[in-house]
């Protein structure tokens, strides 16, 4: 019985088309077997003897009217003690069979979370290893819906289909040997009657799959219109469109009931068509039966035939749920063969061997050490000399020629070169899609370079231990993410080990301070849904606050372009100025204030440095970047 | 209850599909419960008495009975989805012709997701519940009780053992499902939750790489996951109970049967061919008994959606047409006279005893930090949100006092979040007049300084837009909002910072265009940046809900510290380098 939550998932919707079932089929029972192969042998040996017992039950039909029934008709005073000893027998057969179901079905339930729990955290662990670019490549909610719907379907698979499959096919064997045993005529008329039903409900599920693939449009279709609209209501609104959308909406319904109506009709009628057909299995075996034993052909007795009528009920069930369990099992492995290919993306490239170690200075020399003294040295092997050396952490950044492009064949930065030497403050400028960003997520490797180099104090870039190049980069996102943790969790996030009085302080130099005492719980508040309940401006303090705590050597600014007020505005560019202060910054700017101090200025267009110097150089100049600040600036492009 | 008359109304013409499914089902049921009854007969009439003319007679019987209750099967399946999937259409019908009636303070009580949701997977949760309830809930209970009565009426002492064992049974189910029903909820919350931080691992997957926090999360999810394992398995354990438990009544009762039944047939108070009827009775009975029990659990499921099916179709707008609505704007004169407004009856006023006269023609610029009420200010000239206490005079006349379409076509508005839809830019354009032709449509986009992009846009004015405007840029899709707007030709025009993504050159050149183009348009500019208003004839200054100051530019500097303020950190050392040519 699926828990509540999960409705029953019919055998609705068009089969996906899946490649090599087979193999993904023995990838995903790898899974299961990796870590509980005794208990899948044990499920095994409980679903025989739980079958095994169940026939017995049914054979002793025939026991109980031939041997203790008919004999002892007319007899008075029967003596009823060999059938007190049968029945007993048959009971300790059904108690046999009722613990083994129960063994298999709890053992079950360790095996499918317990598999799923592995799946889920294999996943989640490989998908925080994998490069931005899958995340860029990829719509969020397709990756969300391999942690919701594919695994989902996937539990069902492994937890009902797979064991009710194998039940079933086991059932139907035995069933099948014992029926053969009972009566062969019987036997061939029920499998003619079996097939006729298998027939006639294969024609209906696809006839109803051709409806459900046309709900599943009609659905779509007024989904998306719904989506839209609703999103767009107030527009809907002041443009008085209202009868417009409700006219197309009428339409897009009216196609979906028809399309509804005639899916959910032939789904509806698999179940009156087996269940009758197995009616009428059942008589014809009865009236053939009857016969038979009448003209005591073939040794069918009653109780033979009364045994072989049970069977036939219990022969009809298992073929019905193997036909149904089989399409939910297809879409299973829909949904593994989606949960495979994350699990098949490359990882991360990562062939840097420099380390950022804590240092101290014992004679004018750089020697690691395991205390934290706040100097950081980058931890420098050689293999041709096999020497070590260290290099003290300044923060010094060179780009050198560099080409890159999201994919090979377009390259979006031409020819990047700069320089900016420890605590200097590089700011890039230019329209929307000039590549400012892009270039500020090339030194911490958040892409890599087609062409050219990138230093960081003097390091290639590609040498250095990616998780040890990033924690000396502070980054400042445009758009900002906050988790779902209280603020002061929130901050922390940036130096895991901070203590509250860091966090504070942290908090005091971006400005943050100030809200976040006047908010309901202070820094114990709990924010949910990316800090949904603050304001832009606000996300923004702590996200600075969160750079200042890890208090990296170099940092990457990118200023929000959206409108805050003026005055939060104010309070989040003071901040930014204090956590600049001595450091290599490279700021994605928007306002003047910014720029003007910069020790360098880029101006980016269409990917290339069109211009570069200082803001009075530029000015001088003449160029863009005096158009951009004069507001003269004609639309570029 | 009310909620269910509330749903219940909407079922209308399929009232007839929707008593025709149980009289259907029912019919199979009793069909499929005469057939064990015949069988006795075949047994002990037939092959015990050695008849075998009376085993074609009743086999043929059985065989028409069989075939009668697969017609009756197949039409239950045809009315059943006819009435389930029909109510469901009319359901979606009814919400979404509610929907469009609603007003804004409407709308804002829910959010757009959850009305989505309400309009699509919950009306889906309730066709397959109704279908459910026409066609199981009937079919399970009647085949319950048939099976029982027939029972009985075969021998009563021997049926009463059912009797017990469908009482223990039900014992045992309600005591096993309402706490499985609490563990897996609880279960599903954290799953939810589990969900929800690997949603945020998603979005913010740069902030977790440029703090190096992959081993953070990996351990905080590897924690929660584990907890949700072992819920799982707390609430499963539970559940799991049941097939056996079910088993093992079967189980008994067979035996007992048996043990009893032979005594009775010894006895001559039975037949053979009885007792198979009452064997396969046993089955029919305790199997309807389980399904019972998963109908009410997925019944009870559904309710959620069935509540807030029924919120949507009972919320009422609050805002109505008078009687005899005024349909002409004479003039674009905009009066407050001390108007309060509040979202809610209860929450405190956003607006506090505003007074302003505006003349017809005028442009008026509004400036103010975020949660000044700007938006609130202007939402109310067009009537989107009705004033709580004073009165609002547009053209002289109250704006209660008009049509609301004949209003809001004269008193139009750019909303700040605004959407394009799904369609060419000319039908876009078209949203403010059905009617206009593609000249007039490319005089408004010349206005707005959108014709500019358009015409290098492949197919110009039938470029395609997508759904959401995602083919656009934020700039551009702003521009084609007000050009939009201008179709309408309004007398009066509101601007709710619609050019914040439009560079400052383009903006002033828009600016400059509705200047000489429409000068007869009262025009209302809400923005960011002072360079958007310093030009107007007049500008409001708001703080916190009141209009501190209302003058011209010059007047302004001098006596208002805010706009003062505000001009001084634009235009000094902090002015705004504004970067958004490239979005032509």
């Amino acid at each position: 019985m699926p828990g509540p939550g999960h409705p029953m998932r019919g055998p609705r919707g068009a089969k996906p088309k899946i490649e090599n079932p087979g193999k993904l089929f023995r990838r995903l029972m790898g899974y299961v077997l990796k870590n509980y192969t005794p208990h899948v042998i044990i499920v095994v040996i409980c679903i025989f003897v739980g079958v095994f017992a169940n026939i017995q039950g049914t054979l002793f039909m025939q026991t109980l009217i031939d041997s203790y029934i008919v004999p002892l008709l007319g007899i008075e005073n029967p003596d009823f003690s060999g059938l007190a000893h049968a029945i007993f027998r048959v009971a300790c057969f059904y108690a046999i069979g009722v613990l083994s179901s129960y063994l298999y079905n709890r053992i079950m339930i360790n095996v499918s979370q317990g598999t799923m729990r592995n799946i889920r955290s294999e996943m989640f662990n490989k998908m925080e290893s994998l490069p931005i670019k899958y995340f860029d490549t990829h719509p969020h909610g397709d990756i969300m819906s391999r942690y919701t719907n594919d695994i989902d379907t996937l539990r069902q698979m492994i937890s009902q289909s797979m064991p009710q499959c194998l039940n079933s096919a086991i059932t139907i064997v035995s069933v099948l040997i014992s029926m053969i045993v009972l009566s062969v005529p019987l036997t061939i008329t029920t499998l003619v009657m079996v097939s006729i039903m298998l027939f006639i409900t294969k024609k209906a599920t696809g006839l109803s799959g051709k409806y459900f693939v046309a709900q599943q449009k009609s659905i779509g279709a007024v989904n998306g219109f719904v989506e839209e609209m609703i999103e767009g209501q107030k527009v809907v609104k002041v443009f008085c469109h209202e009868q417009e959308s409700m006219e197309r909406f009428n339409e897009l319904n009216e196609e979906l009931f028809e399309s509804a109506y005639n899916a959910n009709q032939f789904a509806n009628m698999l179940g009156p068509i087996n269940s009758q057909l197995g009616n009428l299995s059942y008589v014809m075996c009865a009236i053939v039966g009857g016969m038979l034993a009448l003209g005591n052909i073939g040794g069918l007795t009653l109780g033979g035939l009364a045994s072989f009528l049970s069977f036939n009920k219990s022969f009809n069930m298992p073929i019905n749920q193997v036909s149904m369990q089989f399409n939910s099992i297809v879409m299973a492995l829909a949904g593994a063969d989606r949960i495979f290919k994350m699990l098949d993306e490359e990882p991360e490239a990562d062939n840097g061997y420099v380390s950022l170690v804590n240092a101290e200075e014992v004679n004018g020399e750089l020697k690691e050490t395991q205390k934290h003294t706040g100097m950081w040295a980058w931890k420098h092997y050689h293999k041709d000399s096999d020497t070590t050396t260290y290099q003290r952490l300044e923060g010094g950044v060179v780009f050198d020629d560099v080409d890159f492009g999201y994919t090979d064949e377009k390259i979006v930065l031409h020819n990047i070169k700069m320089f900016a030497e420890p605590g200097q403050k590089i700011a890039f400028v230019g329209s929307t899609g000039a590549g400012k960003t892009t270039i500020t997520n090339l030194i911490n490797r958040f892409y890599d370079i087609q062409d050219g180099k990138i230093r960081y104090d003097n390091i290639n870039v590609n040498k250095i231990k990616k998780a040890d190049l990033r924690r000396s980069l502070g980054i400042v996102l445009q758009d900002t993410h906050l988790f779902t943790a209280t603020v002061m969790e929130n901050i922390r996030y940036g130096k895991l080990d901070a203590t509250d009085a860091e966090v504070i302080a942290a908090a005091k130099l971006a400005n943050a301070h100030e809200f976040i005492e006047k908010l309901p719980d202070g820094y114990n508040t709990l924010l949910t849904g990316d800090g949904a309940n603050l304001s832009q401006g606000q996300r923004q303090l702590l996200a600075i606050a969160r750079a200042a705590i890890a208090d990296p050597p170099a940092l990457i600014l990118d200023e929000a372009t959206s409108s805050i007020d003026t005055r939060t505005e104010k309070i989040v560019q003071d901040g930014m100025d204090k956590l600049m202060k001595g450091r290599t910054t490279f700021v994605i700017a928007h306002r003047l204030s910014t720029v003007k101090n910069s020790d360098c200025i880029m101006v980016l267009e269409q990917g290339r440095i069109i211009e570069r110097g200082t803001h009075d150089e530029l000015i001088e100049a003449q160029g863009k970047y005096y158009q951009l600040y004069t507001g003269n600036a004609i639309a570029a492009n | 209850m009310i909620m269910l008359k509330v749903l219940g109304a909407q079922i209308k013409e399929f009232k007839k599909d929707s008593i025709l499914t149980p009289v259907f089902m029912i019919l199979e049921v009793i069909m499929e419960m005469i057939i064990p009854l015949l069988m006795a007969s075949i047994i002990d009439d037939g092959v015990n008495a050695g008849n075998l003319n009376h085993i074609y007679k009743v086999g043929g019987v059985m065989i028409v009975m069989a075939l009668i209750g697969l017609w009756a099967g197949l039409m239950g399946a045809k009315f059943g989805a006819r009435a389930s999937t029909g109510f469901a259409r009319n359901l979606r019908k009814a919400m979404y012709e509610n929907i469009q009636t609603f007003s804004f303070s409407n709308i804002d009580k829910y959010s757009t997701s959850s009305l989505i949701t309400r309009l699509t997977t919950d009306v889906t949760n309730m066709q397959n519940s109704y279908q459910m309830v026409l066609r199981m809930a009937m079919r399970a209970p009647a085949s319950m009780i048939t099976a029982m009565v027939m029972a009985f009426s075969i021998n009563a002492r021997l049926a009463s053992i059912y009797l017990v064992a469908v009482i223990f049974l039900a014992i045992c189910i309600s005591f096993i499902l309402p706490r499985a029903n609490t563990y897996f909820r609880q279960v599903f919350e954290k799953y939810d939750d589990l969900n929800a931080s690997v949603q945020e691992n998603v979005s913010a997957i740069r902030v977790v790489k440029a703090y190096v926090r992959e081993d953070y999360e990996k351990d905080k999810f590897a924690k929660a996951n584990q907890n949700i394992y072992n819920m799982f398995l707390k609430a499963e354990k539970l559940v799991v109970i049941n097939m056996p438990l079910m088993q093992a009544t079967v189980y008994s009762c067979i035996l007992l049967i048996s043990w009893l039944g032979a005594k009775t047939i010894v006895a001559g108070g039975l037949t053979t061919g009885e007792m198979m009827s009452l064997l396969t009775y046993c089955m029919n009975i305790l199997m309807s008994l389980m399904m019972v029990s998963m109908i009410i659990v997925m019944l009870s499921m559904s309710y959620a959606s069935a509540k807030r099916i029924a919120e949507v179709l009972t919320e009422r707008t609050d805002l109505s047409n008078p009687e005899n609505p005024a349909e002409d704007v004479r003039d674009g004169s905009i009066v407050f006279h001390n108007v309060s407004f509040s979202y809610n009856k209860d929450s405190k006023p956003v607006l506090n005893n505003i007074n302003l006269d505006i003349k017809s023609g005028e442009t008026i610029g509004i400036i103010g930090g975020t949660g000044s009420a700007k938006s609130s200010l202007v939402n109310l000239i067009s009537r989107l949100y009705d004033v709580t206490s004073g009165e609002l005079l547009v053209g002289g006349l109250d704006v209660r006092k008009y049509d609301m379409e004949a209003l809001r076509n004269q008193v139009a508005v750019v909303l700040q979040k605004n959407v394009l839809f799904s369609g060419t830019i000319l039908e876009n354009l078209r949203w403010g007049n059905k009617e206009a032709s593609e000249e007039e449509c490319i005089r408004a986009c010349k206005l707005a300084c959108a014709d500019e992009f358009i015409q290098k846009m492949p197919d110009k004015y039938n470029t395609y837009i997508e759904q959401g405007g995602t083919n656009v840029s934020g700039g551009q899709k702003q521009r084609l909002c007000i050009a939009r707007t201008l179709l309408k030709k309004p007398r009066i025009l509101i601007l709710d910072d619609s050019t914040s993504a439009v560079d400052t050159a383009t903006d002033a050149k828009i600016r400059k265009a509705f200047a000489e183009e429409i000068p007869d348009t009262t025009k209302l500019i809400i923005a960011q940046r002072v360079s958007s208003v310093q030009n107007a004839d007049r500008i409001i200054v708001m703080d916190n809900g009141i209009v501190t100051a209302f003058g011209t530019h010059d007047e302004l500097l001098k006596t208002s510290p805010i706009y003062s303020e505000v001009y001084e950190s634009q235009t000094g050392g902090n002015a705004d380098f504004d970067q958004n040519g490239g979005d032509n």
